[in-house]
């Protein structure tokens, strides 16, 4: 067994953090004040290459390695939770095209995903219903060659600027999944703020009123929205939020190390004091403990194990608890400094805590790991 | 064929650990299996088999037995 990056994954995440350091790092701050990223930020990530990470090589993306998508979230993760969430949900959207659309849908819309033209966001939460999938209270109806939409969904991230959006709703009493353009008819968007984290993820509420769909935009069958399409979109996405956590974490480290070393207290530097050095400790192992996790789940994706699932489980659940305890420290050793915006350290607090919310709840976690062990042991 | 039903039975077992699986059992109507179940059989029979499932597939009767699993597998190698 080796646990180390190729010498390519290395060079790509050395230009990961070239690229997050120039564009993103300097502005996540502001962007997380205005709760909003500027499309310059936007169209050179899609410049870059990033947006198509996930997307295979066949319909023009860059068809990069778990691992390798895992740095570039790491990356992102460490200069902005915001930033980095429109991988998630873009790529959620992008793989469930490539995994279970038609040969026309991705014909159509991954070329164009992975130049980054289409922004895809996922349309699964709504008021009534967020852990309970299955009860999504969205109709879609056919009649006459098209799909009737009708509901509502919340806290849709990037829905504000996305131009194409996975919807689930229920058909003929069954879950199935929907490509919805921005421009369909009946579709209206409404920006939500004010959320405590993750401010500028720019998520939006959609209302379907007699929504009009081609049916050629459902994806995959009746009744497979969620055992098919969703949870290869979720898996990616549990993934990739990981990923981000070991960011966030990894600058809380790094930034309370520079502090501790510059903050003078009782005559001499807080880094000499236990309960700093436990602090640090402890962000370090949980830190790197995190990040093999992650890098054993990506490893599982990569060779298509049926075990992949519950790892990456088993990694999101751990990276976002960790995260927050991370965080919590990083405060702490920043004392009045780290509650306020003139340092990044509170910014990452509060992206921190909605790391336990997205891609399913801390609880859900408990519930399949412990119902997973119960069925193995 | 019949090592592949060996090969389909010893995946199942996983999720049906108290329960001897018979050929042409509902697999999905014993109650068993989570919502993460049906992606990781596909997974299972990707990686075993080395046939990719894809969106013509996915019609849960593929899915229901051995008997149908075996089947889908033998018609994607036929085909």
């Amino acid at each position: 067994m080796r646990i180390e990056l190729t010498r390519e994954q290395m060079e790509h995440q050395e230009k990961f953090r070239e690229f997050v350091t120039d564009e993103i790092a300097e502005g996540a701050g502001q962007f997380d004040r205005e709760e909003k990223i500027p499309g310059e930020v936007i169209k050179k990530i899609s410049e870059k290459g990033y947006l198509g990470s996930m997307i295979s090589r066949e319909y023009g993306g860059m068809g990069w390695d778990s691992i390798t998508i895992g740095l570039l979230n790491e990356e992102f993760g460490k200069a902005c939770s915001s930033v980095r969430s429109i991988l998630t949900v873009h790529g959620m959207v992008a793989l469930a095209i490539q995994r279970w659309g038609s040969d026309e849908q991705k014909d159509y819309w991954l070329p164009r995903m992975a130049k980054g033209e289409v922004i895809g966001a996922f349309g699964l939460t709504e008021p009534q219903v967020g852990s309970d999938a299955k009860s999504v209270e969205t109709t879609a109806i056919k009649a006459d060659g098209k799909y009737i939409l009708n509901g509502t969904k919340k806290w849709i991230t990037m829905g504000q600027i996305a131009d194409l959006f996975l919807i689930f709703a229920q058909c003929e009493g069954k879950v199935t999944a929907f490509l919805v353009p921005r421009d369909a008819p009946g579709l209206m968007i409404k920006p939500l703020g004010g959320l405590v984290g993750m401010r500028a993820s720019m998520t939006a509420e959609l209302k379907m009123e007699d929504c009009s769909i081609d049916e050629v935009n459902i994806i995959g069958k009746i009744g497979t929205g969620l055992s098919h399409v969703a949870l290869s979109s979720l898996d990616y996405g549990r993934y990739t939020v990981a990923c981000g956590c070991i960011g966030i974490a990894q600058a809380c480290l790094e930034q309370s190390i520079r502090y501790s070393r510059e903050r003078i207290q009782f005559g001499q530097p807080i880094r000499k004091y236990q309960s700093i050095q436990k602090m640090i400790t402890e962000m370090v192992v949980n830190t790197e403990a995190a990040r093999l996790l992650c890098q054993k789940a990506g490893y599982l994706r990569d060779i298509g194990d049926p075990d992949s699932i519950m790892q990456v489980w088993t990694a999101k659940y751990f990276a976002s608890i960790m995260v927050n305890k991370v965080a919590n420290d990083a405060v702490q050793i920043h004392g009045a400094n780290g509650c306020s915006r003139e340092y990044p350290i509170e910014r990452y607090m509060r992206d921190a805590r909605i790391a336990e919310i997205i891609e399913g709840t801390t609880q859900m976690h408990e519930i399949l790991i412990s119902s997973n062990a119960f069925r193995n042991y | 064929m019949e090592e592949d039903k060996i090969k389909i039975r010893k995946f199942l077992s996983r999720f049906f650990r108290k329960r001897e699986l018979q050929d042409d059992e509902d697999i999905f109507s014993l109650g068993f299996v989570n919502s993460l179940f049906a992606m990781q059989l596909v997974m299972f029979i990707e990686k075993e088999f080395g046939i990719h499932v894809d969106n013509t597939d996915m019609d849960l009767k593929n899915f229901s037995s051995i008997n149908s699993i075996n089947q889908l597998i033998q018609g994607k190698r036929v085909a």
